[in-house]
């Protein structure tokens, strides 16, 4: 399995880029204090693609991508291998690392508010990347920094160079957040969970600005989401994550035709209908196994309607079902694709 | 922010005049004034004399009233033992007392915050460890132990330094560590947590993700945000320049404010007393307003309202 979530280049790319994968993670595990959380992944993401990763709270999403660009604290410990244009980044030094966050690869998280600096004006806390990344000094700065806030629709940009965080709002800050992770020109922008702090029609706003920036700049975009629904309409392949590990990797569209990991279907059938009358969403019983605790066999196996006495002892490789479609389910590949989902319809009173 | 302003005076006035009438209150109810100054053999005469002399023959409130009024023209009543314009007599002491605690509120900013923010940088490492044990001796040890443990040391086993008193640069030494330790270990402490605090938040990680190096994301992201909850802590160590140091001037007899407090309490000298507590409440309210403003500076949430309030 040579790039089991490796990302389709985009066609419209020259054909020497999409030889060589623009970054590829192969093995990586990450403990911390002496446990797991996660447990050996591998993935690729080509120039200009577009991958989204999702998985609950725990499972691992947004660690992997701290961890492939060094942001973990020290307690951590990180193996495998993530490398950028072929350039191994575990254990670069610092100074090489500084060059690359921000520059080549740019992250957004989750709470613009409390992501962006609270005492820094927020025009200056965008320069700091200008100036480090792209060389630019003095009133340029001001400039290019009002070029960029036009370009995420913050509106009344010019203005906007010496507000601080708390006189915008949470979408607000979220774009400033863009503008920031834009200044360097990154070839890859991770955004982890860059709109679950945000109301509902903000999102929309936001996923749109980050697949129009994406399609204009050529730029690779890792969405890391816990909501498939908003990752299947911003990414072109999709993969699933469950207690440090990828359960499967598939083109957004045909995971939601047709799932093959069981949690996979429990994702999609815990998701509320896009049309016809309103019905009950089937939750997945049970909670994520702690990382301290993780079953022997397949870590989705307490959980799993379709568990057999094997999936308690061995862990399932990610195998590939079909072409471009990886699964890591002992009992999933074996059924047939049209059958019905089965699962637990118990719902909680 | 004229508001703001116009508020936090209105505040410090009123605490003033609280702590002018609480202390009032105590020294006149603690203890006969005509007994310690004139002595208990003293002739009932003698003493009735005296008592008219002061005003304390007045009801208390008459008492009250007139020495608020006092204050308000500037009068601070004269020591009943010396005579003299009580307000003289205390600001003669004060250069003595900041020769003490302006070296040593230095020292405690010098040593204290440098260890406070090397600690957590280095959390958990032994020499934060260090740092900590060290923190955690240094604020526990009350100051006369650790002043007479110095003296014993220092002053008689190695006879580096003078016991006590008053006359060279060499008087100067003991008493300023003595003063200066406990609160190099308050800050150490309180500025390690500070910064942990702040070490710990989301835009410390961003900062880091755009490819700040680490020591410009301390020095421009942590630092900025840690020095909000210090300069309080700070400015209490500025409003005590004048009253911390009363324990220790009484160790090496120093001949500065807090020598002459204890002295005029022992002896009922209210008008000194009174004097002393007005000053040392003028100077706590003074730093607490100056810290209220720096909050303002150094906090834009503050000062430019928007989602705050």
């Amino acid at each position: 399995m040579a790039n089991p979530a490796g990302t389709a280049p985009a066609s419209a790319l020259p054909a020497a880029w999409s030889s060589q994968p623009l970054l590829m993670i192969e093995g990586l595990t990450v403990d911390f204090s002496g446990v797991q959380v996660i447990r050996g992944i591998d993935l690729t993401v080509a120039r200009g693609a577009s991958l989204g990763i999702v998985g609950e709270s725990g499972s691992g999403k947004s660690v992997t991508w701290l961890a492939a660009l060094g942001l973990l604290p020290r307690t951590a410990t990180v193996s495998g291998s993530i490398r950028l244009d072929g350039e191994e980044l575990r254990g670069a030094a610092a100074t090489r690392l500084d060059r690359i966050r921000g520059g080549r690869v740019a992250m957004i998280f989750q709470d613009p508010s409390s992501a962006l600096n609270p005492v820094i004006r927020i025009g200056r806390q965008v320069g700091e990347v200008l100036a480090r990344h792209q060389g630019v000094s003095g009133s340029s700065i001001r400039a290019q920094t009002k070029r960029l806030f036009d370009l995420v629709g913050l509106p009344d940009a010019a203005r906007r160079f010496d507000a601080y965080p708390h006189e915008l709002s949470g979408g607000q800050n979220q774009r400033v957040m863009i503008a920031m992770a834009l200044a360097g020109k990154p070839d890859v922008l991770v955004a982890d969970e860059p709109t679950t702090a945000l109301d509902a029609t903000i999102q929309a706003q936001i996923l749109d600005l980050l697949t129009t920036i994406r399609r204009e700049r050529g730029m690779a975009l890792v969405l890391i989401s816990h909501d498939l629904g908003v990752v299947s309409e911003t990414c072109e392949r999709i993969m699933v994550m469950y207690g440090g590990r990828v359960v499967e990797t598939a083109p957004s569209d045909s995971i939601f035709a047709n799932p093959r990991h069981p949690y996979t279907q429990g994702l999609l059938a815990a998701l509320p209908p896009f049309e016809g009358a309103l019905q009950r969403l089937i939750p997945i019983e049970g909670q994520v196994p702690e990382p301290a605790n993780m079953p022997p066999g397949c870590p989705f196996a307490p959980r799993c309607p379709q568990r057999m006495a094997v999936c308690e002892v061995a862990i399932p490789p990610l195998a590939q079902t079909e072409a471009g479609r990886f699964s890591a389910c002992i009992a999933g590949p074996a059924k047939e694709a049209q059958q019905p989902l089965k699962l637990s319809t118990k719902v909680p009173a | 922010m004229l508001r703001f302003a116009a508020i936090r005076i209105l505040r410090a006035v009123l605490t003033i005049a609280l702590v002018v009438t609480f202390a009032f209150l105590v020294l006149r109810l603690s203890g006969d004034p005509a007994r310690s100054i004139m002595g208990d053999d003293a002739s009932p005469e003698a003493m009735a004399a005296f008592r008219r002399e002061w005003g304390l023959d007045q009801p208390l409130w008459m008492q009250y009233l007139h020495y608020f009024a006092a204050i308000f023209q500037g009068e601070l009543g004269r020591s009943m033992r010396g005579g003299g314009p009580a307000l003289d007599l205390v600001l003669g002491r004060i250069p003595a007392t900041l020769m003490l605690t302006l070296p040593a509120l230095l020292m405690k900013l010098a040593i204290g915050i440098p260890a406070g923010i090397y600690a957590a940088l280095h959390r958990d490492s032994a020499i934060d460890r260090a740092v900590m044990v060290t923190a955690v001796a240094g604020y526990t040890v009350p100051s006369f132990v650790l002043g007479l443990v110095l003296v014993q040391v220092l002053a008689i086993w190695f006879a580096w330094l003078p016991t006590g008193g008053t006359g060279s640069l060499q008087h100067l030494i003991l008493p300023i560590i003595t003063l200066g330790v406990g609160g190099a270990a308050v800050l150490a402490r309180f500025v390690r947590s500070a910064m942990l605090e702040v070490l710990g938040q989301p835009y410390i990680r961003t900062a880091s993700a755009k490819g700040i190096p680490w020591a410009a994301v301390v020095r421009g992201h942590a630092l900025p945000n840690a020095a909000i909850p210090t300069v309080t802590i700070v400015g209490f160590m500025v409003g005590n320049l004048i009253a911390g140091s009363v324990v220790v001037e009484s160790v090496f007899s120093w001949p500065g404010v807090g020598n002459l407090l204890v002295v005029s309490v022992t002896a009922r000298d209210l008008a000194v007393v009174q004097c002393i507590l007005l000053l040392v409440a003028v100077a706590m309210v003074l730093s607490n307003l100056i810290v209220d403003f720096l909050y303002g500076f150094l906090d834009p949430r503050l000062s430019t309202g928007g989602a705050e309030t």
